[in-house]
């Protein structure tokens, strides 16, 4: 057989099932090779042992049924585990032990998963490139200088360096989907409710959902099937009928209406992205599809809404981290000056840098001109979908407007890190569903992604066109183990 | 319009994060290199249009009040930031 680490999730469930494998032998697979892996810094809490031991307790009284079989699995840390130290990658919850768990990660405890660890992310999700982590930037397995993009920069990393068989992250602005483009993987934002989002650390609730990331569209399938459930704890999560998207996993898109929106060409884009969204074209139409050109209208103004809505929220929901019940404290001359001094020393420059944008879009006579405004384009970028959708099942985009950057490079610069979410960050102001696919490589052999944009609660549609089109592009990338030790 | 350091320090205020002057300089630019950008939503007329305040068009569920958590004090407390068995401990509030 070949190593452990590289089949992928579906083969491994059914290995497990077919006895083929035990979970203890999975376990201890990914296990050395996350131990190896430190040069990655994916990992914020490793919980290794006990991953061994309850991977032992499963193979003792296997229960096969299960749809996530004793399979170990690394999460994002923005995921609250009960018992497991939870910390967003801040240090303000350095030291945060949740007395609770989250309903994701409860979902994947019941398939019957394991803890691995807690993984690396963006200080409370704020970032696109993995940077602004308080316990320090996180490398892609494709280069030591290079970015695994953000905020779930540990999952991708993790996820492309074979040290977990598939991970979850969360997605605000495209913070699944554009680290899965750089690192050539798979990456899913279910539609707005499909997700629980209780116990995850909130960034800005109307537009944070958690999500699959895998090695394959079908591992893709698979996750959200376990992720995905109504929740009475969250009241924005929806009760629908949840299909087996796992099941109902299948390549026949023939007649669907695929539209390709012409505002998603922007200036200064790469050539191989255009020509890669070509090729894409090309593929659906061999499956059957039909192309439509379609227009967003607003797209361009999808940016800066996002910048004053999640900045408002986030601002807003950080404004619990005061010092008093948990997290950090810095000591202070009376209760004002120690709530100032623990945020100033708890928070990182970026957050920082955000909340005071939300505060300053909500203060007292700028609410009008800013969040207001926002909300009202809002409402137009939704509406420009609300039209196409009238005409087409699906919308073909780039993911990101370039591949991945070398760790440094726009750190500098927010207005130039935060252009990077241009392709994704409409779909989180819309709620819908999208999800990123490795497409190919760029001039440098770094992969690049394709985006397919569904209808509201169609997951299963835009899995469907995925796995078409998976089977088209066939990306092969093999990452070399230069980090390993 | 232009925000500026008096701006800044009154905002950090509000948000209850204390900067130093350096630190309200660098965001002084900062800030203002992103609302620029963010002006460029003005370019649009949005005076007929509905703000969108949720996606979820679902109406709020109403819920059994019950207690689902019960007796979990000492997990709680032991997150506290000030070492105590019963409660939090706060700096002097009331003179």
């Amino acid at each position: 057989m070949s190593n452990i680490t590289d089949l992928s999730l579906n083969e491994l469930v059914n290995n497990v099932k077919s006895k083929k494998i035990s979970s203890k032998e999975i376990t201890k697979a990914y296990v050395e090779r996350s131990k190896k892996s430190n040069k990655l810094n994916t990992y914020i809490e490793r919980t290794f042992d006990n991953a061994l031991k309850n991977s032992e307790k499963f193979d003792n009284s296997p229960n096969l049924e299960k749809k996530l079989p004793g399979i170990p699995f690394a999460v994002k840390d923005l995921f609250c585990t009960k018992g497991v130290k939870t910390t967003a990658s801040s240090k303000i919850l350095e030291n945060f032990i949740p007395t609770y768990e989250s309903t994701i990660t409860q979902n994947l405890w019941d398939a019957g998963a394991i803890l691995l660890g807690k993984l690396n992310c963006d200080e409370f999700a704020m970032g696109s490139s993995n940077e602004t982590s308080y316990f320090g930037n996180v490398i892609s397995p494709i280069s030591d200088n290079l970015v695994p993009g953000g905020s779930s920069g540990g999952s991708a990393s993790a996820l492309a360096a074979k040290l977990t068989p598939a991970t979850i992250g969360t997605d605000t602005g495209g913070s699944i989907r554009q680290p899965a483009s750089f690192t050539g993987t798979v990456g899913l934002k279910p539609t707005y409710g499909s997700c629980s989002r209780y116990g995850i650390v909130a960034f800005a609730s109307s537009l944070d959902q958690a999500g699959p990331m895998t090695r394959n569209v079908k591992d893709c399938s698979l996750l959200l099937e376990v992720m995905s459930s109504f929740d009475p704890k969250d009241s924005t999560s929806v009760d629908f009928k949840r299909p087996n998207y796992y099941t109902g996993l299948n390549k026949n898109i023939k007649g669907k209406k695929i539209g390709i929106p012409k505002e998603y060409r922007v200036d200064g884009m790469p050539k191989e992205i255009d020509k890669l969204w070509e090729k894409g074209k090309e593929y659906l139409k061999d499956c059957g599809a039909e192309i439509v050109d379609i227009s967003l209208p607003h797209t361009n103004y999808a940016l800066p809404t996002y910048y004053i809505v999640a900045p408002a929220e986030a601002s807003s929901n950080l404004a619990r981290y005061d010092g008093v019940k948990y997290g950090l404290r810095a000591d202070g001359e009376n209760l004002i000056d120690m709530y100032e001094k623990t945020r100033s020393q708890g928070f990182g420059e970026e957050v920082k840098r955000r909340i005071m944008i939300g505060t300053y879009v909500l203060s007292s006579g700028y609410y009008d001109a800013y969040y207001l405004k926002a909300q009202k384009v809002r409402k137009l970028i939704k509406n420009d979908f609300d039209d196409v959708f009238k005409k087409v099942d699906a919308i073909l985009t780039p993911s990101t407007p370039s591949s991945a950057f070398k760790v440094g490079e726009k750190s500098n610069d927010p207005v130039s890190m935060y252009l990077n979410d241009i392709f994704t960050v409409p779909v989180n102001l819309a709620g819908l569903p999208g999800i990123s696919i490795p497409a190919g490589l760029d001039k440098n052999n770094y992969p690049l992604g394709l985006q397919i944009i569904g209808k509201p609660f169609d997951e299963q549609n835009i899995l469907n066109i995925a796995y078409s089109m998976e089977e088209k592009i066939n990306f092969k990338f093999n990452i070399k183990d230069w980090w390993i030790k | 319009m232009a925000i500026d350091l008096k701006t800044v320090k009154h905002i950090s205020k509000l948000a209850r994060i204390s900067v130093n002057d350096e630190k309200a300089k660098k965001l002084e630019k900062d800030l203002n290199s992103i609302f620029k950008w963010i002006e460029q939503l003005n370019e649009l007329n949005t005076d007929k249009v509905e703000p969108l305040t949720s996606i979820a068009e679902t109406k709020l569920r109403l819920r059994k009040d019950k207690i689902l958590s019960e007796n979990i004090r000492d997990e709680i407390l032991k997150n506290s930031p000030k070492d105590n068995k019963d409660y939090f401990v706060v700096p002097k509030v009331v003179e």
